[in-house]
């Protein structure tokens, strides 16, 4: 099964385990992960999941979709790297993935 | 400032739960009036995900939140229910023989029953996470306009990219001394004649765009000086402003509903599995706000909330009169009240 990892914003990371086909979003809710709201509940509707996607992995995650990239208009501190973790779908090339999640959501 | 307006019961939340519940206490003959904090009918169904299908209403395979909530107001439409929208319930007391509802626009509601079917609570502004912010707002940070004429005069920097901050960029710009807007990117999801006006003003030169976010305010005794700006590759630069409008959208706080000293489990009204009643008789809690062992967020869950709580709302309004069960598909008196009798 792929780990993902989640740092939230005072450095602190977290390793779970993800099922592949489940998103990066529904993971971090299963297993408790805080630092994600997921307020709409996967619907890329609430910009409430954002995450920073760790550079190094980037070019593998990809760019959003130009209407997650509509929907990160609602979120605080945009970079570049970030993306709605509900739009990321774990795959076997997403093992060892790292994502910050910043300091609030909505 | 009138009377009151009397009714039986009142709704808190216009979402399908508090749809649902109009339907069903109309059975029980029970008149409704229903406050809503958006503009609209639906809750998050309309809000969050109008177009997005849904697949869990029994008996009906795939259905959108807005077809819901359309066909929820088609099925209340012969209860003839009241609906209060852009309105939030702030003030909740007990009265003599049930209770008063006071909103934040002063809208008084008397009632025997009060039914919260809030969802996750009242959708409220995104606040920017800057420090300091609380300072400023409602002195020289808002995030909706009321009057605009207390813009008249003034630079005005209005953040965001969707419809509410074209909008109030459009508005804003004959009154205020210089309005700019500032978006994190170069395009804008507001509908396309809006921007389409607004790149007419900035080709005009009559108002500024620059790109950037929010990084740090400054400015003394809860007036702003100006708003530090971050761009993408990390730079900040200072835009000298009198007034920040934030247009992020909204989100939803539980808010004075934590104030009416209701039991609460884990940020949700805890109810009983019987009549869905809260810690104050009177007082029901309905779909994703009410709490009970086993509790699903889900709309049929609601649903199922809604029909046990008219039951005992019926009681509680008529306790000398027999609720005879009865199916809407053979009792004449329930058809009659639906109009198709």
């Amino acid at each position: 099964m792929p780990k993902i990892t989640y740092i939230d914003s005072d450095g602190k990371g977290r390793v779970v385990d993800a099922e592949i086909g489940s998103t990066v979003m529904e993971t971090a809710i299963r297993n408790g992960v805080p630092g994600i709201v997921a307020e709409c509940g996967g619907a890329c509707s609430c910009a409430t999941c954002h995450v920073h996607v760790d550079e190094v992995w980037k070019d593998k995650v990809g760019p959003p979709s130009a209407m997650e990239e509509d929907m990160l208009d609602f979120a605080f501190d945009v970079r570049p790297t970030s993306r709605l973790s509900c739009q990321i779908k774990v795959t076997e090339e997403l093992d060892g993935l790292i994502v910050h999640t910043p300091a609030q959501q909505g | 400032m009138g009377e009151p307006i009397k009714t039986d019961v009142v709704i808190i939340g216009a979402g399908p739960c508090g749809l649902f519940a109009v339907f069903e206490l109309g059975l029980v003959d029970l008149q409704c009036h229903v406050v809503d904090i958006l503009g609209k009918p639906g809750g998050q169904c309309s809000e969050l995900y109008p177009e997005k299908p849904i697949y869990d209403i029994p008996g009906i395979p795939v259905i959108s939140g807005q077809q819901l909530t359309d066909a929820l107001l088609q099925q209340v439409k012969p209860f003839k229910p009241v609906f209060h929208l852009g309105e939030r319930v702030d003030e909740l007391t007990r009265t003599a023989d049930g209770f008063r509802l006071k909103t934040n626009f002063d809208t008084e509601l008397e009632c025997k029953v009060v039914v919260i079917a809030a969802g996750g609570g009242s959708f409220e502004s995104k606040r920017p996470h800057l420090p300091g912010i609380e300072n400023y707002e409602n002195k020289s940070i808002f995030y909706l306009v009321r009057k605009i004429e207390q813009f008249r005069g003034q630079n005005v920097l209005i953040v965001g990219g969707g419809d509410s901050a074209l909008d109030w960029t459009l508005n804003l710009e004959p009154v205020a001394k210089r309005v700019t807007l500032m978006h994190r990117r170069d395009q804008f999801r507001a509908a396309p004649d809006s921007v389409n006006k607004m790149q007419a003003l900035l080709k005009e030169g009559k108002i500024d765009f620059v790109l950037g976010q929010m990084h740090a305010l400054e400015g003394e005794g809860g007036q702003l000086a100006r708003v530090i700006a971050r761009r993408d590759d990390n730079s900040t630069f200072p835009i000298e402003t009198d007034a920040l409008l934030p247009f992020f959208g909204l989100t939803m706080k539980l808010g004075p509903v934590a104030k009416w000293g209701l039991n609460l489990h884990q940020e949700r009204i805890a109810v009983d599995t019987e009549k869905f009643q809260t810690s104050e008789p009177g007082i029901f809690a309905i779909g994703d706000i009410s709490s009970y062992p086993g509790k699903l967020k889900l709309i049929l869950s609601g649903f199922h909330e809604a029909a046990l709580m008219s039951q005992a709302a019926h009681k509680i309004i008529y306790p000398d009169k027999r609720l005879v069960f009865q199916y809407t598909t053979t009792s004449t008196s329930l058809q009659k009240k639906l109009g198709v009798g």
